[in-house]
């Protein structure tokens, strides 16, 4: 088999391959705007395209009221609303208020447990998209020492 | 290579609980090296992904906000026991590991 036959051959191969790759190794882009947002409203805009949610007591968004340590406060958050397409974290007070935010797809169930930094005494903002709107709960954590470092 | 990553994968009730620890220095950049006196460059996770059976369940995004080795749970419907779970995480400089564990 002459070369060029055999690279368009090889080439061809390799763009098949490519084509046929699980989605799951193309994960989606890590949205590095709503991140370096410097006020919770310009984040969840950047993000949801509003900064407009609704209060919702079907929020069940769990923080301790006191932080001794800002470096790392649990957070966790879990809803009956349903058709949860994402849940964000929105620390108001951060330099970034922007903390993290989870896609959830369908048969995933609306709920996430993590740690997060907080620089000084804060509101903490679940802020859930649904298919529905936007919902958001907010608690107050005092932080006792800050967790940013520096 | 040591994983960076702790992964447990239970059945309860036919809800899958998904539990992970991530080592990572998640630095937010803005730290000073006591001894140098020069700023600790930015370095953390940026994205944790999982899937099940290579179906996505999860893509969690970081910013520097989020703690020095991360914890990070999650729960969903739908799991076998012997299912493929799979954690596998990029950080800002490109680096990246993964585990697999078996839903049990």
């Amino acid at each position: 088999m002459n070369n060029t036959r055999r690279m368009i051959l090889k080439g061809g191969l390799a763009l098949l391959v490519l084509a046929s790759l699980p989605r799951t190794i193309m994960a989606a882009v890590w949205p590095k705007k709503i991140f370096s947002s410097t006020t919770a409203s310009e984040a969840l805009k950047s993000l949801l395209g509003t900064d407009a949610t609704t209060p919702s007591d079907r929020i069940n968004l769990k923080v301790p009221e006191i932080a001794e340590n800002g470096a790392v406060v649990p957070v966790s958050i879990d809803t009956s609303l349903e058709n949860v397409e994402s849940i964000s974290i929105v620390v108001k007070n951060n330099p970034r208020p922007m903390a993290a935010t989870f896609e959830i797809p369908p048969g995933t169930l609306p709920k996430i447990a993590s740690r997060i930094k907080m620089g000084e005494t804060s509101d903490v903002m679940a802020v859930i998209k649904t298919s529905n709107g936007i919902y958001s709960a907010t608690s107050e954590v005092k932080v006792t020492i800050g967790g940013c470092g520096g | 290579m040591t994983t960076t990553i702790k992964l447990s994968a239970k059945l309860k009730g036919g809800v899958a609980d998904i539990k992970s620890l991530m080592l990572h220095p998640m630095e937010t950049g803005s730290r000073t090296d006591p001894d140098t006196g020069n700023i600790i460059p930015t370095h953390h996770i940026t994205q944790l992904v999982f899937t099940n059976n290579g179906k996505e369940i999860m893509v969690a995004n970081f910013s520097t906000a989020v703690s020095k080795n991360p914890f990070f749970g999650f729960s969903f419907e739908g799991g076998k026991a012997g299912d493929t779970v799979k954690a596998r995480w990029v950080d800002n400089n490109g680096e990246t590991d993964e585990l697999e564990t078996q839903l049990v």
